[in-house]
């Protein structure tokens, strides 16, 4: 189901210090057009259809349109990610509506300290089971 | 064929950045966040040096960049010597039982530190129903970290199955990325090294000590972004780069090639990697085949599990329980068909497709009418039917936190799963050691299990028969059924163990064997070639129709057509034999030739061109594994139709393929298999 980007919409994140959907797609397929400066899918065929693209935009400009191969057209998937929960809204090609809210988180981002009140590694146990803030189950 | 070199007299040369470090972290998925997490804590006092490299950005990168919708290995109250016993079983009786028994006693660690963090989990109320993480905060659920033993953890997750915990994991790499990265830059912090996480930048090949014999050394690999190559060089590194996917021809070979299951972006490079520098392999020959809804790949799991929903044939068959087919079975692959793991039903779901009792139905609708009926009994109408709407979008929610492209699937079909139930199938065989599935590298194990042999602990745990060459994740070998969670663990005893390596070679300097501009130019070489004959034919650079040389789409789709017609793809229902693998890997070898004329004309194409040579490399072992092994030890998965059966006799015993690079020479042998747990 590869992502599209709709070019009304679509700003080049000029704005922003980095092109959002370039940065976060985990297989290099969105790129950014420099001489129209908006984004687009360069390689659909490779898209896993994550919608990290869709999720980051700030501008709600990229949407996904299921693969040619087998998906009928008038469906849509539209996620509005917010900061401890997300939002889905689902149209049937038939027009049926379904929306979800779901919790994503349960700490502000940014917020993790990793090692706030963890015990100092014991090197003399570096060898043995266990980690360093935990002692491996025994039974 | 001439054989071609990089000259840089057509393409430019790129600046070339040498970095130092002591443990290169080389993946950003649960694995590699894991070990930078668990490494830095152990390395920080000491100042060492941790670097994590990753092809993408970590936030989302690696198998779990979508999410997922649950924790599928937590023991909680289990034992962990049943944990040894379900692995065992599901991957057909040869799994390195310490590795699976270590990774079951640390797993709840690193799923306690994922909720501490922030990731939601289910918990169940007061009344027995289940509660989202939000729900369950604001209901004052405790965190499992904070519980008194595992018998609470037990008693407020909400299982799905044995092992699973139910998740809204929608953020869950976002989350454990956040911890890595600050992790990572408290270890900038103790070391006052500027950079310790490069994003971007795909490695490409392991380097090996001048000096030390069989040692590694270091790395290569180039950024995506702009014109630089890397050089790595540490005393340690985890090759966490994940599994393997799209060397077999998946189902849909139009725009949804990249719909597979497992995520796309997985290349192979670890397995390919680590072979180059002759770390052993163990059972290469292993395949994970996933039945799933058919196109959408959404999961079955929860469906089966946690709704009770049950698939049957077209007629209305439980095709698992069909007399004829498991008789069959029984006569040909033994005491196996009895526990019925995970390749077996896939066999006998295609027994009934290859009779064309085909599409195979999940009756999501008679499981969702049927605990609505459960509801009601128990809370009346009112309360029940409120209920049964909050079941519903948990159905939902199984898709839009891991697979969102099954919803879209369903609304485009205009299929409410509540109302009709939709097909599965067994997809395309994907390489994994993370999930239900167990190829990766023979390591090192933790050495103090009780009935492991002695040879199968070399001082490091994780560590390859490389010295300083640690593994986890999918690339760890015979010990699958890990998941996001052991992953992330394992990684973190990978890590560990990498900085006491660390520690007993303080004064190991590494220094590489190969000429850095030798590598660079070997690296490069695919713009050099595509520089030097663009303009041989007037094809644009999209279409490529050029005698001189192949671009990665191309060659892609060549290695995919070998693997699924002779390798026992899905165009063969996955059978194969000798002679079928034989006439592939003579075709595979002209491909592998072949690699030397790949061209690119941008950085995104170079990365296409070695992703998918690592493909080639992992798609030998593969292809190599299953020759020698002379049985269908994963009937479901591949068959070798020359050899439909199980021979415990012969055959339950590891296979281990090792390369030599210079030689081009792969060496196949058989290696014990040692039962530690009853």
């Amino acid at each position: 189901m590869p992502s599209f980007v709709i070019a009304e919409k679509c700003d080049g994140c000029k704005a922003q210090d980095k092109t959002a959907c370039q940065y976060i797609c985990p297989h290099d397929l969105m790129t950014l057009n420099r001489e129209i400066m908006k984004a687009y899918n360069q390689e659909p065929e490779q898209c896993w259809e994550c919608y990290n693209c869709v999720k980051i935009c700030p501008q709600q400009a990229i949407e996904v349109r299921g693969y040619a191969d087998y998906i009928p057209l008038g469906g849509s998937v539209i996620p509005m990610r917010g900061t401890d929960s997300i939002m889905w809204t689902i149209k049937f090609r038939n027009g049926v509506l379904k929306r979800f809210k779901f919790p994503i988180r349960l700490t502000p981002e940014g917020s993790i300290d990793p090692y706030a009140g963890m015990p100092e590694p014991d090197y003399s146990k570096i060898k043995e089971p266990g980690y360093f803030c935990y002692e491996a189950k025994k039974e | 064929m001439e054989k071609e070199t990089c000259t840089f007299s057509y393409c430019a040369k790129p600046e070339v950045v040498e970095h130092e470090t002591d443990f290169l972290i080389i993946g950003g998925g649960m694995a590699g966040c894991g070990a930078a997490f668990e490494a830095a804590a152990w390395a920080n006092p000491k100042k060492i040096r941790i670097t994590l490299v990753d092809k993408a950005a970590t936030d989302r990168s690696g198998a779990v960049a979508m999410g997922l919708s649950a924790i599928n290995t937590y023991m909680g109250g289990n034992k962990v010597e049943d944990y040894v016993r379900y692995v065992r079983n599901d991957l057909m009786g040869i799994i390195r039982e310490d590795l699976v028994y270590d990774l079951g006693r640390h797993v709840d660690n690193s799923v306690h530190l994922f909720e501490k963090w922030g990731l939601p989990i289910w918990k169940k109320g007061d009344d027995g129903f289940s509660l989202d993480g939000h729900q369950a905060r604001d209901a004052g659920k405790p965190l499992l970290i904070d519980c008194k033993d595992d018998a609470e953890r037990e008693s407020i997750v909400v299982r799905s199955g044995k092992w699973q915990i139910m998740i809204n994991g929608e953020s869950y790499k976002v989350i454990v990325a956040e911890a890595a990265k600050k992790a990572l830059e408290s270890n900038r912090q103790a070391t006052g090294v500027q950079q310790n996480h490069f994003e971007r930048v795909f490695i490409t090949r392991l380097l090996l000590d001048a000096n030390k014999e069989n040692t590694i050394a270091g790395a290569i690999g180039f950024s995506v972004r702009e014109n630089k190559v890397f050089i790595f060089r540490a005393k340690a590194i985890l090759l966490v780069p994940g599994g393997c996917v799209n060397v077999f021809r998946p189902r849909s070979v139009g725009e949804g090639m990249g719909r597979t299951w497992f995520p796309v972006w997985n290349a192979g490079s670890g397995y390919a990697m680590g072979a180059l520098v002759g770390a052993e392999l163990v059972q290469m020959e292993n395949r994970f085949v996933p039945a799933r809804f058919k196109d959408g790949y959404g999961p079955v799991g929860a469906w089966f599990l946690f709704f009770k929903a049950k698939a049957t044939d077209s007629e209305g068959d439980d095709y698992c329980a069909n007399p004829e087919y498991v008789e069959d079975a029984k006569k040909k692959y033994g005491k196996y068909v009895d526990t019925m793991g995970t390749c077996i039903r896939n066999h006998l779901m295609m027994e009934a497709m290859i009779r064309g009792k085909a599409p195979i139905l999940m009756h999501t609708d008679k499981a969702m009418a049927e605990i609505g009926k459960l509801f009601v009994e128990k809370l009346g109408e009112k309360e029940g039917k409120k209920k049964l709407k909050h079941l519903e979008a948990e159905a939902w929610e199984d898709f839009l936190d891991m697979t969102i492209g099954q919803a879209g699937m369903w609304a485009a079909n205009n299929i409410e799963p509540d109302k009709v139930p939709s097909e599965i199938i067994p997809s395309e065989p994907y390489f994994l050691g993370s999930h239900a599935g167990c190829a990766g590298f023979w390591v090192s194990g933790p050495g103090d299990i009780p009935g492991a042999p002695a040879e199968w602990h070399w001082g490091y745990n994780r560590m390859s028969t490389v010295n300083g060459l640690f593994m986890a994740g999918d690339t760890c070998g015979a010990s699958g059924h890990k998941f996001s969670s052991g992953s992330h663990a394992e990684g973190r005893i990978a890590g560990k163990a990498a900085i006491a390596y660390i520690l007993d070679h303080m004064d190991f300097n590494p220094t590489l064997r190969e000429n850095v501009d030798d590598l660079v130019a070997e690296m490069y070489l695919p713009f050099e070639i595509y520089e030097k004959y663009k303009t041989y034919t007037t094809s644009p650079h999209h279409i490529s129709v050029n005698p001189h040389f192949i671009k990665p789409d191309q060659f892609q789709k060549r290695l995919m057509k070998i693997a699924d017609e002779y390798f026992g793809g899905v165009g063969t229902w996955f059978k194969t034999s000798k002679t079928m693998i034989e006439e592939g890997l003579r075709r595979l070898q002209l491909l592998k030739e072949d690699a030397n004329r790949l061209a690119a004309s941008n950085l995104h194409e170079l990365l296409r061109c070695w992703e998918n040579y690592h493909r080639v490399i992992t798609a030998e072992a593969h292809a190599r594994s299953i020759l020698f092994r002379e049985e269908s030890r994963y009937p479901g998965y591949y068959y070798r139709a020359d050899k439909d059966f199980i021979d415990d006799d012969n055959w339950k015993c590891f296979t281990i393929a090792k390369y030599d690079a210079e030689k081009d020479e792969w060496t196949l042998s058989k290696r014990p298999y040692v039962q530690i747990v009853s």
